[in-house]
């Protein structure tokens, strides 16, 4: 039996690189021994990625992407179709666990550095992943045609049609009408399920060959191929990725089955953040709901686009603000001037502009979710603030903060004070 | 035979890389990668348009008539003009009276932006001061501002987005402080007879 199975190995591997993929890729590849916590989220994001391709394929069976039938259809699969709403839930609640997973993962980037020479071209296709995450989870979320989905797609498209001059005609362009309808709902279900997915697929390739070429970064910070074993050439601090890495992933994969499956079967709509209640009512174009947010994960950009005001007639500024948000994190690699790559070795001035960027992010994230004067405005008397919300006040605060933390970057991890950085990994 | 050989020599020469360029070839070759690049230019045209409104989308965002004579005084009206909202409010004297009182609190009470046609550009913003014909999406995002029309002692009526809380008076024109940068837009409309209103055309005469 062994004799056939490898003659079958040798046979394919005369006419395809099985067996020397597996090795470049799993069984000889070192990863450093020193992988933490922080190391599940890139696997856990390709389950997750998985997870949306299958159950998306399977409601695509049901889905119908018609305006006078979407909404319809969603109710049908989550009522008629056997097992319609498990795939569903799983389907709606994937993509908000796919950007816990991701922001997770960009943030380990943060800790450790692992933007940093020579892993900039993994970063940027990472970038360019979580860019076509959030056309995903954009074009998607307009599918159930519920009254969210359509004033959200509204107000996203209108952001283009701030564009000075040409606005808005991309933005008649982008709708295919003269406002968000059924050849709006028509494109968005395309790139839903077949322009944005292969170019998604096309960039975490890119990105895990690139990862794979220079190899993984650690919680130190440090390069384990500069010590190899002389005679094998294997990286000291390295161990194979396959066996003990798939074994340690496969424990962060039960764990998170587990909180998804308690999210799924528990609490599928998370108290509105992951489904908003206006969404079960059908989309309406005369009736705008009372109050419009973007589900939890785009909250942050949201409150930096509400935050800037106007200048003069135009809403451009807000919306330039709000794109600079997202794509500052390109820029990561080369604002970084630090001497040393892992916050383990850096001072405490990096960590705190760090620690400065997170609250800033969670406060937008929650003033994004609620409406502008949840907390009152200020008297008309006051001077310069008259008329202004307090949590609009607020969202300028930390709206500077967040951007403060790119634009300063290149000054404060020059004048941090770092430690002396170890040679090896130090486990 | 002996054309072979020049041949041969020749090709051996050229595979130096060093002296002769053929230049003739190489002009070839640009010439007709820049009129392939050309022609893969213009097969996007083709896709790029066909995202734009389709005819039906056109046919579809034709005019609408609009038949004011059952609206009573002080209240509002909803049309459906290429799918977005166009309310018609009949505006009573009080209503038209506080209109010029409040002109200070405004970001734009003389009309200088032109969100409206010409024939509407005046104190009232309508061609008959009673009626005001209006799209009903706010400035800002394009969300459907809700009508707030009793009045208190700081608010003489008119409309608030429940989006982000932008504030208009009851013809259209936004409070300073509100997040809409602009006037709500008034769309080109005429009148067919007294109580008829058609939306979406200028007057074939007057305008």
């Amino acid at each position: 039996m062994n004799k056939y199975l490898s003659q079958l190995t040798s046979w394919v591997d005369e006419r395809f690189p099985l067996t020397s993929n597996i090795k470049a890729h799993l069984t000889e590849y070192y990863a450093p021994k020193n992988f933490n916590f922080w190391y599940f989220f890139g696997s856990l994001a390709l389950l997750v990625l998985v997870l949306q391709i299958v159950t998306g394929v399977f409601l695509t069976m049901h889905y119908k992407p018609d305006a006078d039938m979407a909404f319809a259809s969603v109710e049908y699969i989550m009522r008629d179709v056997p097992w319609g709403w498990l795939i569903r839930y799983m389907h709606s609640t994937g993509a908000s666990m796919f950007f816990v997973v991701v922001y997770l993962h960009m943030f380990r980037g943060l800790l450790y550095g692992s933007y940093r020479n020579p892993r900039e071209l993994i970063w940027l296709f990472g970038m360019g992943i979580f860019l076509a995450l959030m056309g995903e989870a954009f074009f998607g979320y307009l599918l159930p045609w519920g009254q969210m989905s359509y004033w959200g797609a509204q107000v996203i498209t209108s952001l283009f049609g701030t564009v000075p001059f040409i606005g808005p005609d991309i933005a008649e362009w982008l709708r295919g009408d003269y406002l968000t309808s059924d050849a709006t709902l028509n494109r968005f279900f395309a790139f839903h399920v077949i322009a944005l997915p292969l170019v998604l697929l096309g960039l975490v390739a890119a990105h895990i060959i690139a990862l794979h070429e220079v190899g993984s970064n650690n919680p130190d910070g440090v390069e384990i191929k500069k010590h190899k074993d002389k005679a094998t050439g294997i990286p000291l601090d390295g161990i194979p990725f396959h066996p003990y890495y798939t074994v340690k992933d496969i424990v962060g994969v039960v764990v998170f089955l587990m909180v998804f499956s308690v999210i799924v079967f528990f609490a599928p709509e998370f108290g509105g953040y992951f489904l908003e209640a206006n969404n079960f009512v059908p989309a309406n174009p005369l009736q705008t709901p009372a109050h419009i947010a973007p589900t939890w994960y785009f909250t942050p950009y949201y409150s930096i686009l509400r935050a800037v005001p106007p200048i003069g007639i135009s809403q451009f500024p807000g919306v330039v603000a709000m794109g600079l948000s997202v794509v500052a994190f390109a820029f990561l690699p080369w604002l970084d001037r630090s001497p040393v790559k892992s916050i383990r070795y850096k001072g405490n001035l990096y960590k705190g502009w760090l620690a400065a960027f997170v609250v800033s992010f969670f406060v937008l994230g929650y003033l994004g979710t609620v409406p502008a004067n949840i907390w009152g405005t200020f008297d008309k008397s006051v001077r310069f603030f008259g008329g202004l919300d307090y949590a609009a006040l607020v969202a300028r605060i930390f709206t500077v903060v967040y951007f403060l933390f790119f634009i300063l970057m290149p000054w404060y991890t020059k004048k941090d004070k770092t430690k002396p950085v170890p040679e090896r990994v130090t486990g | 035979m002996s054309d072979n050989q020049n041949d041969k020599q020749e090709g051996s020469s050229r595979a130096c890389g060093c002296a002769q360029v053929d230049i003739d070839k190489r002009n070839f070759l640009i010439s007709t990668s820049a009129i392939g690049a050309l022609g893969c230019a213009a097969t996007a045209v083709p896709f790029v348009a066909s995202m734009t409104p389709s005819e039906r989308a056109k046919a579809a965002g034709a005019p609408v008539e609009v038949d004011v004579s059952k609206l009573k005084p002080g209240e509002k009206t909803t049309a459906e003009w290429r799918g977005q909202p166009v309310w018609v409010i009949r505006r009573t004297d009080e209503m038209l009276a506080k209109l010029a009182a409040h002109n200070d609190q405004l970001s734009d009470p003389d009309l200088e932006v032109p969100q409206q046609p010409e024939y509407c550009k005046n104190k009232v913003r309508a061609i008959k001061p009673e009626y005001a014909v209006m799209l009903g999406t706010c400035t800002h995002l394009g969300c459907s501002p809700n009508e707030s029309f009793a009045v208190t002692a700081d608010w003489d009526g008119g409309f608030v987005c429940p989006c982000h809380g932008s504030k208009f008076d009851l013809s259209g024109r936004v409070f300073k402080g509100s997040p809409a940068p602009t006037n709500l837009v008034i769309p080109p409309h005429t009148y067919l007879s007294e109580t008829v209103i058609l939306i979406g055309e200028d007057a074939k005469e007057s305008a």
